[in-house]
C-alpha cells in the first residue's frame, strides 16, 4: 500500500471518534469470529486428546503401510531356501506363487550336484560350515564346492541331486548368494557375508550395513531392498521376497492351459488352434479361464459391481417416483391441509434420519445379503431426502402460472399438470440424477454391512492384509464409475436446467 | 414467432388446449405455424416416450438381475420380513429404557443379550456415562472432528481451485483433479487401509471421513468462490495489496456466510457417514448397531436406534437454525 492511501494512528481516532458504530460493529463482529475460530481449535485439541490421536499414530507400524501400498501395484514372488542339517538346500515355492507350479525363474540360479546323503540325518551329525576369507565373488561359475559331504555316512543313504548353491539375483546391483553354510548379499557396491552357524545362529561378518537388520545377535538377519524387495536370513531358511512392478496373472491364472502364453500365442491358438479341451472352442475356454481366475475373480468383481450400479439406480427411480406425488401432499401452497402437510413431513423426516445404515441392517436381516437390502435401503432413505427437497421446491415456485391455468377454468389435476410441473420438473429431475450419481458411492459403503455390491468384496480382501492389488483394482473399476456417472448426470441435469449446473 | 413460444411450454400448453377447443380455423399462415408446432410437439412426445421406454427396460432388467444375485429372492422373503419386524420387539417396554442407560434387566440370564450394565463407563465410583450414549459422543466426535478437518483443508484448496483468483491452468487444474479424487475415493477403502496399519479405533473413520470431506467441501466453496462478487478484490487489487490480502480482505467476508452453511450441510452428512463408517470396522455406535441387529437382541437395537434417530434430528434442527442465521432462507434453496 502507498503511503498517501494510510491513515495514522491520529487520524484513525478522529474517524473512530465521528462514527463510532462503525468501529463498534466491526469489532464485535471481529471478536465473535475470532471466538468461534478459537473455539474450534480448542475442540480440535479437545479431540486430539479424545481419540489420544497422536499416541495411535506414534504407536502405527509405518513399515507396513509402505509395504501394502507397494502391494497395489506390485507383487512378490517368494521362493524359500530350506538348508537341511547337513548343508544341502532346496528351492521351495510356495502352494500358490504367481509363477506357477515348477517355475525356474532366470532370477535364480542353481547349481546342483550327486551327493550321497542320509535320509534321516541325526542331529549330532551337524556339519560346520566352512569359514572361507578370501575375497569371494558371488557370480564366480566355479566357487569352492566340496568339503561340505556329512561327516556321518548311515547305512540308510542314498544318492541324489541336491542344491549345493542358489543364487538369487534381484537387479543388477542386489543379489544374493547361500553356499556352504555362507550367505553373500550384495546392494549397491556393499557386501554383507553372513555365516550360518547351527550352534551359535546367524553371524555376519563385519558390521551390518544400513539395509541389513538383526534384534538379536543369532537371530535371523532381515535384509531390506526397498521396492526391489528383502529377504529373512535364518539358519534353516532364507526367505526371499523379490518384487516385481504389475499384476501377476490378471488375466489368466497359473492353472489355465494358456498361462505364461505370449498374447501371440494366445491369439494363434484361440482364432485357429486345436483344441485344448476337446468340449469346447479355445475361444470359450480363454474367456472361461478369464472370467473365473482364481486370483482376480473377474467375473464376480463385475457382478458384484453391476450390483452396486444397480442398487443406485433403482433405489433412486423408485424413490423419486414415490416422493414426486408424496411432495405435493406436503406442500402447504398445492395442499392445502395444515395437518396432512405436516404428517407428511414427519414421515419424511422419519425416513431421512432413520439412517441409511440401520435401513440397510434391517434389510440385509429381512432379504438376506444381496443388492435387494441395499436397493430398499437407497429407496427409503432418499424418498424422504428427495421428498423433503421436491417439497420445499414445489413451496418456492412462481404462483402467476397456477393462477393463469387456474383462471381458464382448468381442472384441479391440469393446474398441476400445467401450472405446476413445467417449473419443477427439470429441478426434480436434476435432484433425482444427482442423488442417483452420489447413492453410486454411499452404495459402495452400504455394502460393506452385507447389503450387496462391491462393498463386501472390497472389505474381504482388505481383511486380509494380502491381497491389496484386488483393491486397487476395484477402485478402479469404482472410480471409472463414479466419474462416468458423473459426467452424465452433469451433462443431463446442465441441459435439464438449460445452463451448466457445474 | 413459433420460436418464441415455444420457448415457454406454459404458453404453449395453453395455446394447444385453446386450438384444440377452437378447431382448424386458420389462415394459411396460421396452418404452416400450426403444423410446424404439432411436428415440434409429436418429436417431443416421441423422446419423452423412447426416454421412458429405456428407463423402464432398464427397471426391469435392473430388478431382474438384483433379485437373481440376491442371497434371498425377494416374493420368497417377503413373508419372513414381517416375521423379522416382530422378532423386534422386546419383552417388555421398559427394557429399551434399561438397555439405553445400562441398568440391570430382570430377565438377565448371564447371556449378551441382557447384559446391560456391563457396557458402563464409571467417571466416579457411582457416576457413570451409559455405554451407548458414550458410543454415539464417540460417533459425533468423529463427524465434527472431520468436518472440521475438511473445513480447513477444503478452504485452502478453494482459494487455488477457483478460476477468478487462479487464473493459471497449471494450478487450478491438479487442484480440482486432486478434490474429485478425494470425493470420488471409496471411503471404505480407506477406513480399511488405515484399520490395517493402525489399530482397531475411530482413527481409521475419522480419515475416511476427513478425506471425503476435504473434496465435497472444497468442490461446493470454489463454486462459491467464483460467484464471488469481485469489486472488493478490484479495489485491493487498485491499491497494491498482494495475492493473501486481496484473498483475505476481499473474498473471504463475503463467502464465509456460505462456506459456513456448507459446513452445517456437511456435518449433517458426516453423522451419518461417521455412523456407517463405524459399522463397517471404526469406532463409535455403528458397530454396536450391528452387532445387536445381528445378534438378535431387540432391546439393544431398538434403544440404539432410538438414540442414533434422536441425535440426527437434533443435529439437523440445530444446523439449519444455525443456517437460516447465517445466511437467511437462501441456504434451504442451496440443497442440491
Amino acid at each position: 500500500m502507498t503511503a498517501s492511501t494510510m491513515m495514522n494512528t491520529a487520524q484513525m481516532e478522529a474517524v473512530a471518534a465521528r462514527h463510532p458504530h462503525l468501529v463498534e460493529g466491526s469489532s464485535r463482529k471481529r471478536i465473535r469470529s475470532a471466538l468461534f475460530f478459537a473455539g474450534l481449535a480448542l475442540y480440535m485439541v479437545y479431540s486430539w486428546w479424545f481419540f489420544s490421536i497422536g499416541q495411535v499414530l506414534a504407536n502405527a507400524n509405518w513399515g507396513i503401510a509402505g509395504t501394502y501400498l507397494a502391494d497395489w501395484v506390485s507383487y512378490e514372488v517368494r521362493p524359500d531356501i530350506r538348508i537341511a542339517d547337513d548343508g544341502t538346500m532346496q528351492v521351495v515355492y510356495p502352494r500358490y506363487s504367481p509363477l506357477g507350479p515348477d517355475a525356474e525363474p532366470e532370477w535364480v540360479r542353481i547349481e546342483t550336484r550327486m551327493m550321497e546323503r542320509t535320509v534321516e540325518a541325526p542331529v549330532a551329525t551337524q556339519q560346520q560350515a566352512p569359514k572361507e576369507s578370501s575375497s569371494f565373488s558371488f557370480m564366480a561359475p566355479n566357487a569352492a564346492v566340496g568339503g561340505a559331504a556329512p561327516a556321518e555316512v548311515k547305512p540308510e543313504t542314498r544318492t541324489e541331486e541336491v542344491v549345493s548353491r542358489a543364487t538369487i539375483a534381484f537387479n543388477p546391483t542386489t543379489s544374493i548368494d547361500v553356499a556352504e553354510g555362507q550367505v553373500t548379499a550384495e546392494h549397491r557396491g556393499e557386501t554383507l557375508r553372513i555365516d550360518l552357524d547351527r550352534a551359535n545362529g546367524v553371524q555376519p561378518v563385519g558390521d551390518l550395513p544400513a539395509w541389513a537388520s538383526q534384534k538379536r545377535p543369532g537371530e535371523k538377519i532381515t535384509l531390506s531392498f526397498g521396492m526391489t524387495g528383502w529377504a529373512d536370513v535364518d539358519v534353516e531358511k532364507i526367505s526371499i521376497h523379490n518384487r516385481f512392478p504389475g499384476w501377476a496373472n490378471f488375466i489368466f491364472d497359473t492353472q489355465s492351459p494358456f498361462f505364461g502364453k505370449s498374447f501371440g500365442e494366445v491369439a494363434g491358438l484361440v482364432l485357429g488352434g486345436e483344441r485344448l479341451d476337446p468340449d469346447r472352442s479355445n475361444l470359450s475356454l480363454a474367456w472361461n479361464n478369464i472370467l473365473y481366475n482364481s486370483e482376480w475373480q473377474h467375473l464376480d468383481v463385475w457382478t458384484k459391481l453391476l450390483q452396486t450400479i444397480v442398487m443406485a439406480f433403482v433405489g433412486t427411480l423408485f424413490a423419486s417416483v414415490v416422493a414426486f406425488p408424496l411432495s405435493f401432499l406436503a406442500a402447504r401452497n398445492i395442499t392445502r391441509n395444515g395437518l396432512l402437510n405436516q404428517a407428511t413431513k414427519r414421515f419424511f423426516d422419519f425416513l431421512r434420519s432413520v439412517d441409511m445404515l440401520i435401513w440397510a441392517l434391517f434389510f440385509t436381516r429381512a432379504f438376506g445379503p444381496g443388492p435387494l437390502a441395499g436397493m430398499s435401503a437407497i429407496f427409503f432413505t432418499d424418498t424422504g431426502t428427495l421428498g423433503k427437497l421436491y417439497s420445499e421446491a414445489l413451496e418456492n415456485i412462481d404462483d402467476k402460472q397456477r393462477e393463469g391455468v387456474k383462471s381458464v377454468g382448468a381442472a384441479p389435476l391440469a393446474v398441476q399438470r400445467f401450472g405446476v410441473m413445467p417449473q419443477v420438473l427439470p429441478v426434480f429431475a436434476s435432484q433425482a440424477l444427482y442423488f442417483w450419481e452420489s447413492n453410486t458411492r454411499s452404495a459402495t459403503i452400504i455394502g460393506a454391512v452385507g447389503a450387496g455390491g462391491i462393498g463386501l468384496k472390497l472389505w474381504e480382501a482388505m481383511r486380509t492384509n494380502s491381497d491389496w492389488e484386488n483393491v486397487c483394482y476395484m477402485v478402479i473399476l469404482i472410480l471409472i464409475v463414479v466419474f462416468l456417472f458423473d459426467g452424465i448426470s452433469n451433462l443431463l441435469r446442465s441441459r435439464l436446467m438449460g445452463q451448466k449446473t457445474h | 414467432m413459433a420460436v418464441s413460444v415455444l420457448r415457454y411450454p406454459i404458453l404453449l400448453q395453453a395455446i394447444t388446449m385453446n386450438m384444440n377447443r377452437l378447431g382448424d380455423g386458420f389462415s394459411e399462415k396460421g396452418a404452416l405455424i400450426e403444423r410446424h408446432f404439432q411436428e415440434l410437439a409429436g418429436r417431443r412426445r416421441l423422446y419423452t416416450w423412447l426416454g421412458l421406454a429405456v428407463l423402464f427396460l432398464a427397471l426391469t432388467g435392473s430388478l431382474w438381475f438384483a433379485n437373481e444375485t440376491n442371497a434371498g429372492k425377494f416374493f420368497d422373503r417377503l413373508p419372513h420380513f414381517f416375521d423379522f419386524v416382530g422378532d423386534l420387539v422386546p419383552r417388555d417396554g421398559a427394557e429399551i429404557g434399561r438397555a439405553l442407560f445400562d441398568l440391570p434387566s430382570p430377565y438377565d440370564d448371564g447371556s449378551l443379550k441382557y447384559d446391560y450394565p456391563e457396557g458402563r463407563l464409571y467417571l466416579t465410583d457411582t457416576i457413570y456415562v451409559p455405554e451407548y450414549v458414550y458410543k454415539m459422543l464417540e460417533t459425533l466426535n468423529i463427524a465434527i472432528f472431520s468436518t472440521i478437518f475438511g473445513l480447513a483443508f477444503g478452504f485452502l484448496l478453494s482459494f487455488l481451485a477457483a478460476r477468478n483468483l487462479m487464473p493459471n491452468p497449471w494450478v487450478r487444474g491438479p487442484v480440482r483433479r486432486l478434490m474429485e479424487l478425494l470425493r470420488a475415493f471409496p471411503e471404505v477403502v480407506i477406513a480399511g487401509f488405515f484399520l490395517a496399519i493402525l489399530s482397531l479405533g475411530p482413527i481409521p473413520a475419522i480419515i475416511a471421513v476427513s478425506v471425503h470431506t476435504v473434496g465435497a467441501l472444497g468442490k461446493l466453496f470454489f463454486e462459491v468462490v467464483e460467484n464471488a462478487d469481485m469489486r472488493p478484490d478490484e479495489g485491493l487489487k487498485a491499491a497494491g495489496g498482494n495475492w493473501f490480502e486481496r484473498v483475505w480482505f476481499g473474498i473471504v467476508p463475503q463467502v464465509m456466510p456460505n462456506f459456513m452453511s456448507y459446513f452445517l450441510l456437511r456435518l449433517e452428512i458426516n453423522v451419518r457417514a461417521s455412523t456407517i463408517i463405524g459399522a463397517v470396522g471404526g469406532g463409535g455406535i455403528g458397530e454396536p448397531l450391528r452387532l445387536s441387529i445381528s445378534q438378535g437382541h431387540e432391546a439393544k437395537t431398538l434403544a440404539i436406534v432410538l438414540l442414533l434417530l434422536s441425535t440426527i434430528i437434533a443435529v439437523d434442527q440445530f444446523s439449519a437454525w444455525l443456517r437460516r442465521r447465517l445466511v437467511g432462507d437462501q441456504a434451504f434453496q442451496l440443497a442440491q
